[in-house]
């Protein structure tokens, strides 16, 4: 479950669970988090919290409220955001548990409006009959779902060296391309295709298209990937290249 | 031009790198022009058995069908297009079928699919979904998402609530609204499209768009168009490159020419000598 850690000057103050569905922080006695100082408006801010997900609102406060440094009218919180009002710092923790629910990992689950309870996996309960999927409105806090749901995808996966090919021939002899992208097509479109795909262990080459395949140090290759090897000279469409690491 | 010869179509199906079992379901026929793809969920083994049933029921079904009725005519009744109808009897009978056998078998208790499906006849494409299998276009260089997911965080971003960019970042992204077989009713969504010589139809389970951004699912089509196959084993080799935390399942449709339905009679004896 997610959490709030409030502090002052480097100091913790105190540790929210993030289990109502909205909870709301303000100077008032009856806000959820109360922060007796005069900074704070009344009602400053409110948190909602659907299911693995929480946003925070700010509710037209004298003061404003800052998530990292810049100031927010709504936002959607994420893993280490930290909340600013005005002394105070709320620190929001959504750290997806390693271990637990590690069989469930990302498993898709139904979902059913007013805030029944997700379908878990080897739920033993028959799911209640004749329950309608209507537009669903967000549902109330319900139990959280215990599928650890998982991180942002990774950004590019961790990418091989960098690397290039050469021109060796041809009119463009000598010509450096970079290979930075996933995928690059090298040809001839009609006459003859290859792509070499960058992977995170390493650059492999593929015929696409053409009677001719592509040659790899004096070898045809055959439809296979080909996993190219520092100094590769490489032919397509009668254009020789060589295959090298950047170092 | 015969469907057979107007569409390519490559399937491909992979567990990923984390699931020991696959719970996607995939089926493919180019000569009848019907693509169909399942996402299954619940149960220990029960989402492949969920997502199986809904390929086989509805392909074992409709594919008989296919040659001995008119999808493209409208029903004057009804309003209705032929097929819609079949599509919407078809999914009310796998929904049946699937939720029948949650209910009086223990172990399959919970389980339910995603469905995504292309039907191709007459230049037209009618695709149904339930849950938060996909299916985009290529066409033209503009790769575009024809079906909208029913899923929280759709509705989140619809609502206003979310931006597609947050949605990116979101933990609740496994939460779909609609699947078939977890209650005795489901609606299927179904939608039209003109179909032209030259697109590729991609249909992929959230596999393949959770962990592959849609931009460069599509930048890959474009560049391997050529060989629809292998871009089928790139798109499957991405999202296990990039963790494959889910089964990935990818059918790629392209458009090779124009299958208009024959309409006049001396057309159809033509088209019946050409056969």
């Amino acid at each position: 479950m997610a959490k709030m850690i409030l502090s002052m000057d480097g100091l913790v103050l105190k540790e929210i669970q993030l289990n109502k569905e909205r909870l709301t922080i303000g100077r008032k006695p009856h806000n959820d988090i109360q922060i007796d100082n005069l900074a704070i408006s009344g009602e400053h801010a409110a948190i909602v919290t659907i299911l693995n997900d929480s946003f925070l609102e700010d509710l037209n406060s004298t003061n404003g409220t800052l998530v990292n440094g810049q100031p927010v009218k709504k936002h959607f919180l994420k893993n280490n955001d930290v909340v600013e009002l005005g002394k105070y710092k709320l620190k929001y923790i959504n750290d997806v548990p390693a271990a637990a629910g590690a069989a469930d990992f990302e498993k898709t689950m139904i979902i059913r409006p007013g805030g029944a309870k997700p379908v878990q996996p080897g739920d033993a309960a028959p799911p209640p009959v004749g329950v309608t999927p209507a537009p669903m409105t967000p549902p109330a806090a319900s139990p959280a779902s215990h599928a650890a749901p998982m991180p942002p995808p990774a950004a590019a996966p961790a990418a091989a060296n960098a690397a290039v090919i050469q021109l060796l021939n041809g009119p463009n002899a000598g010509k450096e391309l970079e290979l930075t992208k996933t995928l690059t097509t090298l040809g001839k479109p009609g006459v003859q295709v290859a792509v070499i795909a960058r992977r995170p262990h390493g650059y492999f080459i593929t015929h696409v298209e053409g009677a001719h395949f592509p040659v790899v140090n004096g070898a045809t290759l055959d439809a296979q990937a080909h996993q190219l090897e520092d100094h590769d000279v490489v032919e397509i469409a009668g254009v020789k290249m060589e295959f090298f690491f950047k170092t | 031009m015969k469907l057979a010869e107007a569409l390519e179509v490559v399937v491909r199906t992979d567990p990923g790198m984390v699931r020991s079992h696959n719970e996607d379901a995939v089926f493919g026929d180019a000569e009848r022009g019907l693509v169909i793809l399942a996402d299954g969920m619940g149960g220990y083994n029960a989402g492949e058995v969920a997502s199986g049933m809904a390929t086989t029921l509805i392909s074992n079904d409709l594919l008989p069908l296919i040659e001995t009725i008119r999808p493209q005519s409208i029903d004057a009744a009804t309003g209705q297009r032929v097929a819609h109808k079949y599509i919407i009897d078809e999914v009310a009978l796998t929904n049946d079928s699937i939720y029948r056998a949650a209910q009086s078998q223990p172990q399959y208790a919970g389980m339910g699919t995603t469905l995504v499906m292309a039907w191709f006849f007459d230049n037209l494409v009618s695709v149904a979904h339930i849950g938060d299998s996909r299916l985009y276009r290529l066409r033209d260089n503009e790769f575009q998402q024809l079906t909208r997911d029913h899923s929280l965080l759709q509705e989140q971003i619809d609502s206003g609530m979310i931006t597609a960019e947050e949605a990116k970042y979101s933990q609740n992204k496994n939460l779909v609204t609609r699947a078939l077989g977890v209650d005795p009713e489901v609606e299927v969504e179904i939608h039209d499209y003109d179909v032209l010589p030259g697109d590729i139809y991609v249909l992929c389970s959230d596999g393949l768009n959770d962990m592959v951004e849609d931009a460069e699912i599509g930048e890959t089509l474009q560049m391997l168009q050529a060989n629809l196959e292998l871009a089928g084993d790139q798109l499957i080799q991405m999202a296990n490159d990039n963790g494959g935390r889910d089964n990935v399942s990818v059918i790629l449709v392209r458009v090779r020419g124009d299958f208009a339905a024959p309409s006049g009679w001396w057309q159809k004896l033509l088209a019946w000598f050409k056969s």
